[in-house]
Protein backbone atom coordinates (compact mmCIF):
# COMPACT_ATOMS: atom_id res chain seq x y z
CA UNK A 1 0.00 0.00 0.00
CA UNK A 2 2.81 2.42 0.89
CA UNK A 3 4.33 1.62 -2.40
CA UNK A 4 1.37 2.29 -4.45
CA UNK A 5 1.22 5.59 -2.80
CA UNK A 6 4.85 6.71 -3.25
CA UNK A 7 4.52 5.68 -7.15
CA UNK A 8 1.13 7.94 -7.34
CA UNK A 9 2.89 10.69 -5.82
CA UNK A 10 5.56 10.00 -8.26
CA UNK A 11 2.86 9.39 -11.41
CA UNK A 12 0.55 12.64 -10.14
CA UNK A 13 3.72 14.82 -10.22
CA UNK A 14 4.38 14.02 -13.64
CA UNK A 15 0.87 14.23 -14.58
CA UNK A 16 -0.37 17.21 -13.70
CA UNK A 17 2.96 19.42 -14.57
CA UNK A 18 3.01 17.63 -17.79
CA UNK A 19 -0.60 18.86 -18.16
CA UNK A 20 0.09 22.87 -17.61
CA UNK A 21 2.89 22.80 -19.84
CA UNK A 22 0.70 21.30 -22.15
CA UNK A 23 -1.57 23.92 -21.99
CA UNK A 24 1.30 26.00 -23.96
CA UNK A 25 1.17 23.96 -26.86
CA UNK A 26 -0.18 26.32 -29.45
CA UNK A 27 0.46 29.58 -27.28
CA UNK A 28 3.92 29.42 -27.02
CA UNK A 29 6.06 32.74 -27.46
CA UNK A 30 7.64 31.77 -30.55
CA UNK A 31 7.01 28.52 -32.76
CA UNK A 32 10.44 26.79 -31.67
CA UNK A 33 9.80 27.31 -27.88
CA UNK A 34 5.90 26.25 -28.17
CA UNK A 35 7.40 23.01 -29.43
CA UNK A 36 10.37 22.96 -26.67
CA UNK A 37 7.09 22.73 -24.21
CA UNK A 38 5.75 21.14 -26.16
CA UNK A 39 8.25 18.24 -26.16
CA UNK A 40 8.37 18.49 -22.64
CA UNK A 41 4.87 18.38 -21.96
CA UNK A 42 4.86 14.60 -23.93
CA UNK A 43 8.13 13.66 -22.18
CA UNK A 44 5.64 13.84 -18.63
CA UNK A 45 2.87 12.41 -19.82
CA UNK A 46 5.69 9.16 -20.97
CA UNK A 47 6.68 9.26 -17.13
CA UNK A 48 3.61 9.70 -15.77
CA UNK A 49 2.33 6.75 -18.04
CA UNK A 50 5.33 4.44 -16.96
CA UNK A 51 4.47 5.01 -13.22
CA UNK A 52 0.64 4.81 -13.58
CA UNK A 53 1.27 1.09 -15.12
CA UNK A 54 3.17 0.08 -12.75
CA UNK A 55 0.80 1.61 -10.28
CA UNK A 56 -1.82 0.04 -11.80
CA UNK A 57 -0.15 -3.42 -11.51
CA UNK A 58 0.16 -2.51 -7.94
CA UNK A 59 -3.69 -2.14 -7.38
CA UNK A 60 -4.98 -4.76 -9.07
CA UNK A 61 -8.72 -5.02 -9.44
CA UNK A 62 -8.66 -4.17 -13.01
CA UNK A 63 -6.88 -1.00 -12.60
CA UNK A 64 -5.20 0.35 -15.71
CA UNK A 65 -3.24 3.30 -16.07
CA UNK A 66 -6.28 5.53 -17.41
CA UNK A 67 -8.30 4.69 -14.63
CA UNK A 68 -5.55 5.87 -12.47
CA UNK A 69 -5.30 9.25 -14.17
CA UNK A 70 -8.75 9.81 -15.41
CA UNK A 71 -10.70 8.38 -12.73
CA UNK A 72 -9.68 9.71 -9.50
CA UNK A 73 -10.74 12.98 -7.33
CA UNK A 74 -8.67 15.63 -6.52
CA UNK A 75 -8.53 14.31 -3.17
CA UNK A 76 -6.88 11.17 -4.10
CA UNK A 77 -4.12 13.18 -6.05
CA UNK A 78 -0.91 13.43 -4.46
CA UNK A 79 1.08 15.97 -6.44
CA UNK A 80 3.15 18.57 -4.74
CA UNK A 81 1.06 22.29 -4.92
CA UNK A 82 4.02 23.62 -7.33
CA UNK A 83 2.91 21.36 -10.29
CA UNK A 84 -0.69 22.59 -10.58
CA UNK A 85 0.23 26.70 -10.06
CA UNK A 86 -1.30 28.05 -13.18
CA UNK A 87 1.16 28.90 -16.21
CA UNK A 88 1.04 32.26 -15.83
CA UNK A 89 3.19 34.09 -18.22
CA UNK A 90 6.25 32.55 -19.78
CA UNK A 91 8.49 33.70 -16.60
CA UNK A 92 6.87 32.14 -14.38
CA UNK A 93 6.08 28.83 -16.43
CA UNK A 94 9.90 28.41 -16.87
CA UNK A 95 11.01 29.32 -13.19
CA UNK A 96 8.25 26.58 -12.34
CA UNK A 97 10.04 24.05 -14.31
CA UNK A 98 13.17 25.44 -13.04
CA UNK A 99 12.27 24.64 -9.66
CA UNK A 100 10.95 21.36 -10.14
CA UNK A 101 13.47 19.91 -12.84
CA UNK A 102 15.99 20.68 -10.16
CA UNK A 103 13.88 18.79 -8.05
CA UNK A 104 13.64 15.89 -10.30
CA UNK A 105 17.23 16.15 -11.24
CA UNK A 106 18.21 15.00 -7.40
CA UNK A 107 15.16 13.23 -6.94
CA UNK A 108 15.96 10.53 -9.58
CA UNK A 109 19.47 10.75 -9.74
CA UNK A 110 19.20 8.99 -6.33
CA UNK A 111 16.05 6.64 -7.28
CA UNK A 112 18.05 5.03 -9.65
CA UNK A 113 19.49 3.38 -6.85
CA UNK A 114 15.98 2.15 -4.99
CA UNK A 115 16.11 -1.41 -4.02
CA UNK A 116 12.71 -1.65 -6.50
CA UNK A 117 13.82 -2.12 -9.68
CA UNK A 118 10.79 -1.24 -11.37
CA UNK A 119 11.29 2.55 -9.80
CA UNK A 120 15.17 2.58 -10.13
CA UNK A 121 14.40 1.94 -14.51
CA UNK A 122 11.85 4.77 -14.64
CA UNK A 123 14.02 6.96 -12.72
CA UNK A 124 17.09 5.62 -14.78
CA UNK A 125 15.24 6.83 -18.18
CA UNK A 126 13.38 9.49 -17.37
CA UNK A 127 16.74 11.28 -15.90
CA UNK A 128 17.74 12.03 -19.25
CA UNK A 129 15.19 13.93 -20.21
CA UNK A 130 15.19 15.52 -17.05
CA UNK A 131 18.38 16.62 -17.61
CA UNK A 132 17.74 18.46 -20.87
CA UNK A 133 14.42 19.97 -18.95
CA UNK A 134 16.66 21.23 -16.27
CA UNK A 135 19.15 23.11 -18.76
CA UNK A 136 16.81 24.11 -20.91
CA UNK A 137 14.34 25.85 -18.00
CA UNK A 138 17.98 27.21 -16.38
CA UNK A 139 18.78 28.84 -19.11
CA UNK A 140 15.51 30.78 -19.19
CA UNK A 141 15.61 31.79 -16.10
CA UNK A 142 19.31 33.21 -16.69
CA UNK A 143 18.25 34.99 -20.07
CA UNK A 144 14.79 36.43 -18.24
CA UNK A 145 16.42 37.28 -15.25
CA UNK A 146 19.72 39.13 -16.65
CA UNK A 147 17.54 40.31 -19.39
CA UNK A 148 15.34 43.35 -19.60
CA UNK A 149 13.99 45.65 -17.57
CA UNK A 150 10.53 43.68 -17.84
CA UNK A 151 11.81 40.31 -17.93
CA UNK A 152 13.68 41.05 -14.46
CA UNK A 153 10.53 42.26 -13.04
CA UNK A 154 8.56 39.50 -14.25
CA UNK A 155 10.74 36.95 -13.09
CA UNK A 156 10.61 38.62 -9.85
CA UNK A 157 7.36 38.40 -9.82
CA UNK A 158 7.42 34.61 -10.34
CA UNK A 159 9.66 33.91 -7.61
CA UNK A 160 7.40 36.15 -5.14
CA UNK A 161 4.75 33.66 -6.44
CA UNK A 162 6.47 30.47 -7.05
CA UNK A 163 9.02 30.15 -3.89
CA UNK A 164 5.87 29.19 -1.07
CA UNK A 165 5.44 26.38 -3.01
CA UNK A 166 9.44 24.95 -3.11
CA UNK A 167 9.12 23.84 0.43
CA UNK A 168 6.62 21.09 0.03
CA UNK A 169 9.52 19.20 -2.78
CA UNK A 170 11.08 18.27 0.33
CA UNK A 171 8.46 17.89 3.24
CA UNK A 172 7.89 14.43 3.45
CA UNK A 173 4.98 13.00 3.87
CA UNK A 174 4.18 9.74 5.53
CA UNK A 175 4.24 7.46 2.69
CA UNK A 176 7.77 8.89 1.42
CA UNK A 177 9.13 8.16 5.01
CA UNK A 178 7.96 4.97 5.25
CA UNK A 179 9.36 4.40 1.88
CA UNK A 180 13.41 5.46 2.89
CA UNK A 181 12.48 3.04 6.13
CA UNK A 182 11.72 0.27 3.40
CA UNK A 183 15.01 1.11 1.04
CA UNK A 184 13.07 2.31 -1.98
CA UNK A 185 12.13 5.72 -1.28
CA UNK A 186 14.27 8.98 -2.04
CA UNK A 187 15.57 11.10 1.19
CA UNK A 188 14.74 14.04 0.94
CA UNK A 189 16.32 15.62 3.60
CA UNK A 190 19.38 14.57 1.31
CA UNK A 191 18.53 16.19 -2.33
CA UNK A 192 17.67 19.60 -1.01
CA UNK A 193 21.03 20.63 0.20
CA UNK A 194 21.62 19.58 -4.10
CA UNK A 195 18.76 21.91 -5.27
CA UNK A 196 19.14 25.38 -3.05
CA UNK A 197 23.09 24.93 -4.43
CA UNK A 198 21.28 24.45 -7.73
CA UNK A 199 18.82 27.38 -7.55
CA UNK A 200 21.85 29.56 -5.54
CA UNK A 201 24.17 28.84 -8.74
CA UNK A 202 21.70 30.02 -11.19
CA UNK A 203 19.99 32.80 -9.03
CA UNK A 204 23.44 34.23 -9.09
CA UNK A 205 23.97 34.00 -12.73
CA UNK A 206 20.81 35.55 -13.52
CA UNK A 207 21.73 38.46 -11.02
CA UNK A 208 18.37 37.64 -8.61
CA UNK A 209 17.77 37.94 -5.02
CA UNK A 210 17.90 34.41 -3.62
CA UNK A 211 14.51 34.25 -1.37
CA UNK A 212 15.44 33.31 2.37
CA UNK A 213 15.30 29.52 2.54
CA UNK A 214 13.36 29.28 5.92
CA UNK A 215 10.15 30.92 5.17
CA UNK A 216 6.50 29.76 5.72
CA UNK A 217 6.15 27.38 3.20
CA UNK A 218 2.30 25.60 1.45
CA UNK A 219 1.89 22.03 2.11
CA UNK A 220 -0.98 19.36 1.69
CA UNK A 221 -0.84 18.14 -1.96
CA UNK A 222 1.00 15.05 -1.53
CA UNK A 223 -2.13 14.25 1.18
CA UNK A 224 -4.74 15.54 -0.96
CA UNK A 225 -5.14 18.61 0.28
CA UNK A 226 -4.68 20.83 -3.14
CA UNK A 227 -4.99 24.73 -4.30
CA UNK A 228 -8.69 25.09 -6.00
CA UNK A 229 -6.51 24.81 -9.99
CA UNK A 230 -6.13 21.05 -9.24
CA UNK A 231 -9.69 20.49 -9.90
CA UNK A 232 -9.99 22.39 -12.88
CA UNK A 233 -7.31 20.68 -13.95
CA UNK A 234 -9.07 17.47 -13.87
CA UNK A 235 -12.22 18.64 -15.12
CA UNK A 236 -10.68 19.76 -18.39
CA UNK A 237 -8.37 16.45 -18.44
CA UNK A 238 -11.18 14.51 -16.74
CA UNK A 239 -14.43 14.99 -18.90
CA UNK A 240 -14.06 13.06 -21.93
CA UNK A 241 -13.49 9.90 -19.59
CA UNK A 242 -15.96 10.83 -17.56
CA UNK A 243 -18.83 11.77 -19.84
CA UNK A 244 -18.32 8.81 -21.97
CA UNK A 245 -16.54 6.20 -20.55
CA UNK A 246 -14.20 4.01 -22.39
CA UNK A 247 -14.33 6.21 -25.08
CA UNK A 248 -11.73 5.45 -27.72
CA UNK A 249 -10.25 6.91 -30.71
CA UNK B 1 8.21 44.78 -35.30
CA UNK B 2 10.62 43.76 -37.13
CA UNK B 3 13.53 44.89 -34.47
CA UNK B 4 11.60 42.42 -31.90
CA UNK B 5 12.67 39.01 -34.29
CA UNK B 6 15.38 36.85 -33.07
CA UNK B 7 17.86 36.20 -35.93
CA UNK B 8 17.57 33.51 -38.12
CA UNK B 9 19.81 30.18 -38.12
CA UNK B 10 20.08 27.28 -40.23
CA UNK B 11 20.60 24.04 -39.09
CA UNK B 12 22.26 21.90 -40.12
CA UNK B 13 21.98 17.64 -38.56
CA UNK B 14 24.11 14.38 -39.26
CA UNK B 15 22.51 11.47 -39.07
CA UNK B 16 24.69 9.21 -38.61
CA UNK B 17 28.40 8.84 -37.24
CA UNK B 18 30.69 9.14 -40.57
CA UNK B 19 27.83 11.05 -42.61
CA UNK B 20 28.11 14.54 -43.11
CA UNK B 21 25.69 17.09 -41.20
CA UNK B 22 22.86 17.96 -44.20
CA UNK B 23 20.92 21.50 -43.92
CA UNK B 24 17.16 20.56 -42.79
CA UNK B 25 16.01 24.07 -42.50
CA UNK B 26 16.19 27.01 -40.04
CA UNK B 27 14.75 28.53 -36.85
CA UNK B 28 14.15 31.50 -34.94
CA UNK B 29 16.67 31.70 -31.85
CA UNK B 30 18.39 34.31 -29.89
CA UNK B 31 21.43 33.39 -29.70
CA UNK B 32 23.53 29.91 -30.82
CA UNK B 33 23.07 28.14 -27.25
CA UNK B 34 19.19 28.59 -27.87
CA UNK B 35 19.36 27.95 -31.40
CA UNK B 36 20.82 24.55 -30.96
CA UNK B 37 18.42 23.57 -28.51
CA UNK B 38 15.52 24.65 -30.70
CA UNK B 39 17.15 22.62 -33.29
CA UNK B 40 17.45 20.07 -30.99
CA UNK B 41 13.61 19.95 -30.32
CA UNK B 42 12.41 21.00 -33.95
CA UNK B 43 14.48 18.86 -35.93
CA UNK B 44 15.55 15.42 -33.96
CA UNK B 45 12.17 14.76 -32.21
CA UNK B 46 12.37 11.76 -34.16
CA UNK B 47 15.82 10.39 -33.71
CA UNK B 48 17.00 12.08 -36.84
CA UNK B 49 20.22 13.18 -35.43
CA UNK B 50 23.62 12.59 -33.49
CA UNK B 51 25.04 16.15 -34.12
CA UNK B 52 23.97 19.71 -34.55
CA UNK B 53 26.06 22.49 -36.61
CA UNK B 54 23.79 26.31 -36.79
CA UNK B 55 25.54 29.02 -38.58
CA UNK B 56 23.33 32.33 -38.17
CA UNK B 57 21.86 33.09 -41.85
CA UNK B 58 23.38 36.25 -42.18
CA UNK B 59 26.87 34.73 -42.65
CA UNK B 60 25.47 32.22 -45.38
CA UNK B 61 26.59 33.90 -48.16
CA UNK B 62 24.94 32.30 -51.86
CA UNK B 63 25.51 32.80 -55.59
CA UNK B 64 22.60 35.22 -57.11
CA UNK B 65 20.01 32.83 -58.97
CA UNK B 66 19.97 35.37 -61.81
CA UNK B 67 23.84 34.82 -62.31
CA UNK B 68 23.17 30.98 -63.39
CA UNK B 69 23.49 31.21 -66.67
CA UNK B 70 26.91 32.30 -66.07
CA UNK B 71 28.07 30.19 -63.67
CA UNK B 72 26.80 27.20 -64.29
CA UNK B 73 25.95 26.74 -67.71
CA UNK B 74 29.69 27.25 -69.45
CA UNK B 75 30.41 23.66 -67.54
CA UNK B 76 27.56 22.56 -69.78
CA UNK B 77 29.56 21.38 -72.89
CA UNK B 78 32.48 20.40 -71.30
CA UNK B 79 32.26 16.14 -71.08
CA UNK B 80 35.82 15.84 -70.78
CA UNK B 81 36.14 17.23 -67.29
CA UNK B 82 34.19 13.66 -66.43
CA UNK B 83 36.54 10.82 -66.00
CA UNK B 84 34.70 9.09 -68.90
CA UNK B 85 36.88 8.80 -71.27
CA UNK B 86 39.40 6.39 -69.29
CA UNK B 87 38.42 2.37 -70.24
CA UNK B 88 38.41 0.52 -66.90
CA UNK B 89 40.34 -2.67 -67.06
CA UNK B 90 37.77 -5.82 -65.97
CA UNK B 91 39.46 -6.60 -62.90
CA UNK B 92 38.57 -3.27 -61.19
CA UNK B 93 35.31 -4.25 -59.58
CA UNK B 94 33.04 -1.87 -57.70
CA UNK B 95 34.25 1.31 -58.92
Amino acid sequence: MNLLHYTLHLADNALIIGHRNSEWCGHGPILEQDIAISNIALDYIGQARNFYQYAAELTGNGATEDSLAYLRDAIDFKNCLLTEVPNGDWAQTTLRQFFFSAYQYFLYEQLQNSSNQQLAAIAEKALKEVTYHLRWSSEWVIRLGDGTEESKQRTLRAIDELWSFTGELFTPADYEQQAVTEGYGVDLSQIRENWYKKVTAVFEEATLPLPKENVWMQTGGKTGVHTEHLGFILADMQFLQRAYPGAEW
Amino acid sequence: MSNTEWPLWEVFIRSKQGLDHKHVGSLHAADAQMAIENARDVYTRRMEGVSIWVVESKYVHASNPAEAGALYDPANDKAYRHPTFYHLPDEVKHM
